[in-house]
């Protein structure tokens, strides 16, 4: 369903649509099932004159069984979402991409704005070549990405619509995650978690370019942050 | 024995010529207290509901004027958003539906002449009405109205520099705090009454499913409320007295206050929606004819959503920096809920069978509980599993859903049973047609307003954002148009509402006499006179059968008062 309105723009993107969509499927059938059951009773059993309604108490087995029997299907359907569920946030959740591959970013957010701070062309951060961004993240395609969030001052949240990525970010800790981008483009960060009156106006930028253009980024800011931590 | 006499049964209040103030504004009768309760919850939701259409409006039409406002400058929009929330919810629901038709319908739906306790019911609502006028209180203020989310997560809703809220915080978590103990006192009430004045006759299972809902309600709050209290305390002292508990440049913890907040906050939905479902019970039976389909089944099935409800809090904070793990566990126990609140629905839509149903007011608003909540429910299911929630935590979806769920609740619940008691309570009849106008005129829009916010929300817009013209991926064309069509029909559901008023106004003047037992419904309320004087009955009923013995086969009548010998 999400797919239909935003690309899916990581690794993971696909296989949380996924999820949506068998939740979509499952409930979309409980629905119709039981709004369709529903209005069928109260046009069938509309008042006509001179007919009394049954007495019907609900406790004999052959009765009962109409409440019973769905409701064991359900359970049975919590059990494949719950399957569903746990596979993907396993995925984004917990599971690191492993290191020398993998480039490390560091987010902080501050009442209101966004500082990325990118590795630079050593890959590495906390060294000199650092560069650090206000409201703009430039990230390669294809390259996973290990981001540690962190917050100066109240709570706010890291979104990533395209990439299917939330994570909160709390004052006095750092929260490791991943992402992988797998198309180009520019695209919306969202803080969304409320952080005061400027929480409207947090917008951040995320550039996802191809590795040639983001060499040439990288060349071009490198050596204004080099002069920056010469100062 | 004589005190006992003079705290339940003979408040002297009650049987002399009082005067206005005595018999309206300081009467311990529960007749009273629940027109109290009503008519300040529909106050309160007439200034939640202003505040929804200020901040529709600037949605809709970024920057403009508007109306009865002015310009929604980014604070405004987040203090609108905030009280709107915390109103809805703990001024308008809980009053409405726990207090105003707890405080009515349990003496009269089980029998006895008043609450066990009437000085501490009317001690209840007259802290609930300081806690409204506390809350409102805190718009006059320096740096305005609290502005941090119902929700109030520290840092922001602690620090004064952070919030830019000195005092409007402070004030909201004392009128929070107020209304709270008000909430524990009516409880009290409801739970000693139900389980000790109840008719001679009236067995456990005889008690209207109303009444044994509001009684579990009332536990659930109980039960529920303490750590969200203990948590306030703490918010109190770290917003005033520079104490650190949620605050980790002071060795405290923002994420504490969120378990303290959602085990609370989750069983709250439950304490609100039993007396709207319940009510919704009362009202189907009856026009339907029908017995209630498995009625113990139906006790069960709230007892189980009741217990389960404390076991899932966290699945409001999958992504907000709790350990990933417990995510798992948060995700079983919400998705298991799904079972009893199924099962609840399918007793409902099992009682329509074979029935002989009249689409009346109160009915139509019943069922239409019924459906929408439905849309709610399925809703719940992409948020309560972890990875899917990833995605739509803190999107417009959640809003959609659980207004889906609240509007059934605190909106549909309430006119259904305003619509259903009322002969009750005033003695006249409503006019059934301006009720249809009225209930089309407000379900159409309803479903106008929010179906365009769940699309939003798939289309990742997040809420509490005054402004999405901000946001290049969210200042789409097609999405201000669906902005437009939600505040458009907000406006025309508002709209709708003067023809409930309209009516209210009419049956009071010329409406038709109700007499006692316009409905010929069963439940011993329709055996007092209409309205209800002091003291109730003219003779206390005794019960003879449950409260749903509506077209039993051994009777000429359809229906089978619980009051009438066999
Ligand atoms: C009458 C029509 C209503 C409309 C048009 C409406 C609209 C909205 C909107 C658009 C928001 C979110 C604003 C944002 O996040 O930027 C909101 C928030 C909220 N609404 Fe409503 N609402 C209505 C009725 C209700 C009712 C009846 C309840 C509950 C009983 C309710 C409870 C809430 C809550 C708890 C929030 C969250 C506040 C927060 O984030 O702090 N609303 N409403
Ligand atoms: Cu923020
Ligand atoms: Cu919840």
């Amino acid at each position: 369903m999400i797919e239909y309105f935003l690309e899916q723009g990581s690794t993971y993107a696909a296989s949380l649509d996924g999820v949506v969509n068998l939740i979509g499927v499952l409930v979309g059938f409980w629905f119709m099932a039981s709004l369709g059951a529903f209005l069928f009773l109260i046009f069938r059993f509309r008042k006509k004159p001179n007919q009394k309604a049954q007495y019907v108490t609900g406790y004999e087995k052959h009765e009962a069984r109409w409440v019973h029997w769905p409701h064991h299907l359900i359970l049975v359907c919590d059990i494949f979402i719950v399957i569903g569920a746990v596979q993907v946030w396993v995925d984004i959740k917990q599971t690191l991409p492993e290191e020398p591959e993998a480039e490390r970013v560091r987010i902080i957010s501050q009442q209101w704005a966004w500082t990325f701070v990118h590795a630079g062309p050593d890959g590495k951060l906390d060294t000199a070549d650092d560069i650090p961004m206000i409201d703009e993240l430039h990230v390669e395609v294809n390259k996973p990405y290990i981001y540690e969030l962190s917050s100066l001052d109240v709570l706010h949240d890291f979104s990533v619509p395209i990439f299917r990525l939330k994570q909160d970010s709390i004052p006095g800790r750092v929260i490791t995650g991943w992402f992988e981008p797998t198309i180009t483009g520019e695209y919306d960060i969202q803080c969304a978690e409320i952080c005061g009156i400027g929480h409207g106006l947090m917008p951040g930028r995320i550039y996802i370019e191809s590795s040639q253009k983001h060499a040439a980024w990288q060349a071009q800011q490198a050596p204004i942050a080099l002069a920056a931590t010469a100062q | 024995m004589a005190t006992a006499e003079v705290a339940t049964h003979h408040d002297d209040t009650r049987h002399h010529d009082e005067g206005f103030v005595k018999k309206y504004l300081w009467s311990t009768d529960h007749k009273i207290i629940c027109f109290q309760y009503m008519i300040t919850g529909i106050a309160m939701a007439l200034i939640g509901g202003f505040f929804a259409y200020a901040f529709r409006m600037q949605l809709a039409f970024p920057g403009m004027e508007v109306p009865l406002w002015g310009v929604v400058t980014p604070g405004d929009y987040n203090a609108l958003v905030t009280n709107h929330g915390t109103i809805m919810i703990f001024w308008v629901a809980m009053p409405v539906l726990i207090a105003a038709f707890g405080n009515y319908l349990i003496p009269l739906m089980i029998g006895c002449d008043d609450m066990v306790f009437p000085k501490i019911n009317r001690l209840s609502y007259q802290i609930f009405l300081l806690s409204a006028l506390v809350l409102i209180s805190s718009f006059f203020v320096e740096g305005g109205a609290f502005a941090g989310a119902w929700t109030a997560y520290p840092p922001l809703s602690s620090t004064a520099e952070y919030s830019l809220t000195p005092l409007g915080s402070s004030i909201w978590l004392i009128a929070v705090a107020l209304e709270f103990i008000a909430f524990l006192l009516g409880g009290i009430n409801f739970i000693t009454t139900a389980m000790n004045s109840r008719a001679p006759g009236m067995k456990l299972y005889d008690v209207p499913v109303i009444v044994w809902f509001i009684v579990i309600a009332s536990l659930l709050f109980m039960a529920s409320v303490g750590p969200l209290v203990a948590g306030a305390i703490m918010l109190l002292f770290d917003q005033n007295l520079g104490t650190g508990f949620f605050d980790p440049t002071r060795g405290g913890d923002p994420v504490l206050w969120q378990h303290l907040f959602w085990f609370f906050g989750h069983p709250e939905v439950y304490v609100v929606l039993l007396p709207a479902i319940g009510i919704s019970a009362e009202i189907i039976t009856v026009f339907a004819r029908k017995k209630l389909f498995a009625y113990r089944t139906v006790l069960n099935t709230a007892i189980a959503t009741g217990v389960l409800s404390f076991t899932v809090w966290a699945h409001h904070q999958f992504v907000s920096g709790i350990d990933p793990r417990m995510a798992h566990v948060f995700t079983i126990s919400t998705l298991l809920i799904s079972v009893p609140i199924a099962e609840m629905v399918f007793v409902y839509i099992a009682t329509l069978y074979g029935g002989s149903i009249t689409l009346n007011t109160p009915m139509l608003w019943a069922l239409a509980f019924i459906g929408e909540f439905l849309i709610g429910g399925v809703t719940g299911i992409f948020l309560g599993a972890s990875g899917s929630d990833i995605y739509f935590h803190d999107t417009y979806f959640v809003l959609a859903h659980f207004h889906y769920t609240f509007f059934p609740i605190a909106i549909i619940g309430t006119f259904a049973g305003i619509t259903y008691w009322w002969p009750k309570m005033t003695g006249k009849m409503m006019n059934d047609t301006l009720g249809k106008i009225h209930f089309w005129g407000t379900i159409i829009p309803f479903n106008f307003i929010f179906i365009p916010l769940f699309v939003l929300g798939l289309a990742g817009q997040h809420r509490r954002i005054y402004n999405y013209e901000n946001f290049p991926d969210l200042a789409l064309d097609w999405m201000f148009d669906l902005r437009i069509m939600a505040t458009v029909a907000l406006l025309v559901m508002i709209a709708f509402q003067v023809v409930f008023f309209v009516n209210v106004f009419v049956s009071l003047r010329n409406g038709k006499k109700a007499g006692n037992n316009p409905w010929k419904a069963n439940t011993l309320e329709w055996v007092a006179p209409s309205p209800p004087g002091h003291g109730n009955f003219e003779e206390l009923p005794t019960v003879y059968r449950g409260p749903y013995e509506y077209s039993h086969p051994d009777r000429e009548e359809d229906y089978w008062p619980q009051n009438e010998p066999a």
